[in-house]
């Protein structure tokens, strides 16, 4: 499979204090990959960097073979690089399929439409019912975001992603917060993703990480320190000492 | 994917449609209560009309797009020069005079907005400020054009329709903003739930959401400035065909500030407290001023508090949360 999205020597500095140092990382077509890291590995930076929300110092990050660095976040997102909130970010008031149905109209260039209305595009509220229901969110697409489960809400999240189709999509620690009764919908809902979407995820959660990624990469202290198959994360010394620290040496 | 699809129903849509239907009614009709009730004060309620085009204008930029403004007189002023100047250069035909105060605000609203979308939170409110205060400063001092601080004045506009005349009794002009506004109205009602006003809602509550989605909030935040504009142009225009004066007062912080606190009185974010702010508000002041002309705002001090601690959500979201109480009570006794 070639290389869909590449990130290579990405830095960042914040006034001297470097918080990402040279990441380099390729996700091809269709590959679930993983990032994980201690607290304060720098994850967030890195979305953020790769997403266009702050700048880099150095390096690039490339889509479909086209150099992205210097473009800005909504430019990003028009090209298929697409990401969830490790905190949902919903409007309370407006419903589920509001939602969706937004997210299909700007993907058709049709958000920002004064002389139409909103809810009569027939065509979008069909789509969004069709991805609503995928996600088994039917039952609550009606009602306001702030009256349904946080599961649920968390559901809402990847179903924006997929209305809005994307090439690469970043999923910001899709489970956190979620209950654990709650998780298996979560992990359902990731199975059933597009075959060639390339997804990065970021997450806590060692089970979800390995039984729905192909490849994981460790990030500690803003560097990337492990690139390898899920079986063996754990069996690697650098990783041990940047999520135990001095425990792993006391425990060897 | 499933093909399972929801229902399309037509019962909101015709709800929706309803309730505008009832909504516009009933400004119709609370029009020509004002008309039967107080026929000698038509004047001051045209007056009452045209500061609810401006305060409805504000309501799109702060209740829809969450930007705090105290400079909204900057549109509604710009609109009554352009108006009152056209119609002094020979321009008397009063539908046109609107769309001249409406495409000089949509104008100005460009401008400001251009200024003002380039800071968040207080500076942006202070740049409001500021673009209303420079446009006094420059009505002022452009007296050739403007008539200074005398005013503009001696505009005659032609009769509406070529029959009703803009005469003292002010019947003409306050039929004449009435339906302005009703229309108005419908247009904003039809606006805020199109897809471009989803999206401003959508940008007041999370703007990082909306750029996640690929959408860019500069033009679209400039679109609904320029509408506002335009709105509150009309306003100035109606107010300059009807009082055939325009005065540095209508580009004023003054006027600015009260239409802020008229919208925080009826309630942000649905139109209808817009104009519901603007009548209690103007009948307080008329009232309440002609018992007591020095101290009428203290009164109105003391409302507003009652209002933002008792019912912050302002008049019209009070009464909607009653009605809303009210229904579920009813519904639950039924059952």
């Amino acid at each position: 499979m070639s290389t869909l999205f590449e990130v290579s020597n990405l830095s960042k500095e914040f006034g001297g204090l470097q918080v990402s140092r040279d990441i380099s990382l390729a996700l091809a077509e269709g590959e679930r990959l993983a990032l994980i890291g201690p607290n304060g590995a720098g994850k967030t930076t890195f979305v953020n960097l790769v997403t266009g929300r702050i700048r880099p110092s150095a390096g690039q990050v490339r889509l479909g073979g086209e150099d992205i660095t210097a473009l800005g976040a909504v430019q990003r997102v028009r090209r298929g690089l697409v990401r969830t909130f490790q905190v949902t970010r919903l409007f309370p008031d407006m419903t589920p399929e509001e939602h969706v149905v937004m997210t299909i109209l700007q993907r058709h260039g049709r958000a920002t439409r004064i002389f139409a209305r909103f809810h009569g595009d027939s065509a979008a509220r069909d789509e969004a019912a069709e991805i609503l229901a995928t996600l088994g969110l039917t039952e609550v697409s009606s009602r306001k975001v702030a009256t349904i489960a946080y599961g649920q809400q968390r559901l809402l999240e990847i179903a924006i992603a997929l209305a809005q189709r994307p090439k690469v999509l970043l999923l910001d620690e899709p489970a956190a917060g979620v209950p654990s009764a709650d998780t298996p919908r979560i992990e359902e809902a990731l199975a059933q993703l597009p075959p060639s979407l390339a997804v990065l995820m970021i997450e806590h959660d060692m089970d979800l990480v390995f039984r729905f990624a192909k490849r994981v990469v460790v990030l500690a202290a803003g560097e990337l320190i492990f690139q390898g198959l899920p079986a063996e994360v754990a069996r690697d010394a650098k990783v041990r000492e940047a999520y135990l620290g001095s425990y792993a040496h006391a425990g060897s | 994917m499933t093909g399972a699809t929801l229902p399309h129903d037509t019962a909101p849509r015709l709800r929706t449609l309803g309730q505008d239907l009832l909504g516009l009614a009933l400004i119709a009709l609370a029009g020509l209560a004002g008309y039967a009730l107080f026929p000698d004060n038509l004047a001051f309620l045209t007056r009452v009309v045209s500061v609810a085009l401006l305060v409805l204008s504000l309501d799109l930029i702060v209740g829809y797009c969450g930007i705090a403004s105290l400079g909204q007189g900057a549109l509604y002023g710009t609109g009554a020069y352009a108006a009152g100047i056209a119609c002094l250069h020979g321009v008397t035909e009063p539908f046109l005079l609107i769309l001249i105060g409406a495409a000089a605000g949509a104008v100005m609203g460009l401008l400001m907005g251009a200024v003002m979308l380039r800071a968040h939170g207080l500076p942006q409110l202070v740049l409001s400020i500021a673009i209303v205060q420079l446009l006094h400063e420059a009505a002022n001092k452009a007296s050739s054009i403007t008539g200074g601080s005398d005013g503009l004045s001696g505009m005659v506009p032609a009769p509406l329709f070529g029959v009703f005349e803009f005469d003292l009794w002010g019947r003409s002009a306050y039929f004449f903003g009435l339906a302005l506004l009703i229309l108005v109205f419908a247009a904003l009602r039809f606006i805020v739930r199109s897809p471009f006003g989803m999206v401003c809602r959508g940008l007041k509550e999370d703007p990082l959401r909306i750029s996640a989605l690929g959408i860019r909030a500069f033009p679209v935040l400039l679109k609904m400035f320029a509408i506002s504009g335009a709105v509150a142009g009309m306003g100035g225009a109606l107010a300059a065909i009807a009082t055939q004066v325009v005065g540095l007062d209508s580009v004023s912080f003054e006027i600015s500030a009260n239409a802020l606190v008229m919208l925080v009185l009826g309630g942000i974010g649905h139109l209808y407290g817009a104009l519901i702010g603007t009548v209690i508000f103007m009948a307080l002041e008329h009232v309440v001023a002609a018992i007591n002309p020095f101290h009428w705002m203290t009164l109105v001090g003391a409302v507003l508090i009652a209002i933002v601690l008792f019912a912050p959500r302002g008049l019209s979201g009070t009464l909607d949360e009653a009605a809303r109480l009210l229904t579920r009570s009813r519904w639950r006794a039924g059952r």
